[in-house]
């Protein structure tokens, strides 16, 4: 019964994505939405990633520089350690996944509220897609900025970890050349890969909880829930996927 | 005109609509009425096209939805506004952007024809000057008209209005109701109204369909119904200790 719903609930999602990608009636008025939804789900994301970024680099750092106490390992493995954790794990994964929270809540109660005020309605009976409106541009602009932020994010996780060293961790000559050491620019670009496809995965399935509510305010609430709760275990499952296809 | 034969929707294990038969004319208002959870708003919302019926057909001047292609569909979709019971309106834009969404999503008009058909559009129902508020700063009854202007605004063949009174105090129900009438006349549209307000029965119903647990139960106009001896219908209409006064008096 369980497993006969889950499929259902896939069938559901696959028909919204197709109909999600379809040709837009209107370029000009999809790229105003695009705009508005660049700076809704990524500009206004910014400032929570940049505090997260510094403060986790730091704390990475310490919790490093505390675990590597040893003579015979050189302090700028520390940052060697910081720098992979950060590139390959911390700001592909848990930033997409605090993404998920507030982003894909946000997805889901806005698409949510339309449903049920009749909004998504209205467009349909003026001839409008409303998957393919409403959607396509949020996927668009997410899977466009995450990579940014990611960026950014693996930039200041390491401008954190050279705040801590400033503290008296380690030396901070050691944390630069350690963060320069043995650099392997594949890990960039897979965590970029990851940030595409958590992108994706953030959007469309907030989106499917949203669009399908059935019922009023309590429903939306529930399903802005069920959206984060989904999205969560999907990044975490196809993060595992995608180490195994690209890493190993 | 739109034609309906015998059309039937059921959701999982419940019939909601049990063979309809009905016609909506042109240049008239036809109102649909019946009790709460007769199947008024399941029957308005599948002439739209927003539920698929399971068998029977919806026929639109000779087009039977059921043959059109998509594209043809959404071609007829442009002839169609609808005011919905909550008005739907996008709160995020404002009046103008939500009186002329349509005409930038299809008609290709520059920003200054937009902006003439709108300012025409929201005087056509007594609101000038809205243009720069958005839906939340205007009362109920002006949301109302502000949902009807978005739906005249691409100069629609059919107009639907799924209980247009609801919420509305008896005055500004009685403006909307006349309002939906005097468009219906001056732009000779087919309007369907789904409404269980007698007042709206009695002062704008040119052609009236009552439904009852799925099923036509009684048609004709305003007049006759105030006048006919269906059990289902007087049952119906006089419901309320005011029209039982007005009978007795009759």
């Amino acid at each position: 019964m369980l497993f006969q719903k889950w499929v259902l609930s896939l069938g559901r999602y696959m028909m919204l994505l197709s109909r999600t990608f379809r040709k837009p009636e209107n370029s000009r008025m999809y790229y105003n939405a695009f705009m508005r939804d660049l700076e809704l789900l990524g500009l206004n994301s910014l400032g929570i990633v940049a505090v997260i970024s510094i403060f986790v680099g730091a704390v990475v750092t310490i919790q490093t520089a505390f675990n590597l106490d040893d003579p015979l390992v050189p302090d700028y493995y520390i940052a060697i350690a910081t720098r992979e954790s950060i590139i390959l794990e911390f700001s592909p994964t848990i930033i997409s996944l605090i993404l998920a929270g507030k982003v894909g809540s946000n997805i889901a109660s806005t698409l949510g509220s339309m449903r049920v005020s009749e909004q998504i309605d209205a467009l349909e009976v003026m001839g409008v897609n409303p998957a393919s409106y409403l959607i396509g541009p949020k996927i668009v602009s997410l899977v466009f900025f995450n990579p940014i932020l990611i960026m950014l994010s693996m930039f200041l996780g390491m401008v954190g970890g050279y705040l801590a060293s400033m503290g008296g961790v380690m030396s901070t000559e050691d944390f630069i050349y350690g963060l320069t050491v043995d650099f392997n620019a594949y890990h960039i670009t897979y965590a970029l890969l990851k940030s595409f496809v958590f992108a994706f995965l953030i959007v469309s399935i907030s989106a499917y909880f949203g669009f399908f509510v059935r019922g009023g305010a309590i429903e939306v609430g529930v399903n802005a829930t069920k959206a984060v709760v989904s999205s969560s275990v999907a990044i975490i499952v196809s993060n595992y996927l995608l180490t195994q296809v690209l890493l190993v | 005109m739109i034609d309906v034969r015998q059309i039937e929707k059921a959701f999982g294990a419940q019939r909601v609509l049990k063979g309809i038969d009905a016609k909506f004319y042109q240049g008239k208002t036809n109102l649909i009425i019946g009790q709460s959870g007769s199947g008024k708003t399941v029957f308005l919302k599948s002439l739209v096209g927003l539920h698929d019926i399971d068998s029977g057909e919806i026929i639109y001047n000779d087009k039977a939805i059921g043959d059109l292609n998509s594209k043809q569909r959404k071609s007829l979709r442009t002839e169609m506004g609808m005011v919905f019971q909550g008005n739907a309106l996008f709160d995020s834009l404002t009046i103008e952007e939500n009186v002329t969404f349509a005409l930038s999503m299809f008609s290709g008009m520059s920003t200054s024809e937009k902006r003439d058909r709108a300012n025409f559009c929201l005087e056509r129902v007594n609101l000038p000057n809205t243009n720069t508020k958005f839906p939340s700063e205007l009362s109920g009854g002006m949301q109302k008209r502000v949902a009807i202007a978005r739906a005249i605004s691409m100069n629609p063949k059919y107009l639907f209005c799924d209980e247009p009174n609801s919420g509305l105090d008896p005055k500004t129900a009685i403006v909307i109701d006349k309002l939906l009438q005097e468009i219906t006349e001056e732009f000779n549209m087919t309007t369907v109204i789904n409404t269980h307000d007698m007042n709206s029965v009695i002062e704008i119903g040119d052609h009236i369909i009552f439904i009852k647990e799925g099923k036509k139960a009684w048609e004709g106009t305003g007049e006759e119904i105030l006048s006919t001896d269906s059990p289902e219908i007087v049952d119906f209409v006089y419901s309320s200790e005011l029209f039982k006064k007005i009978r007795k008096k009759q």
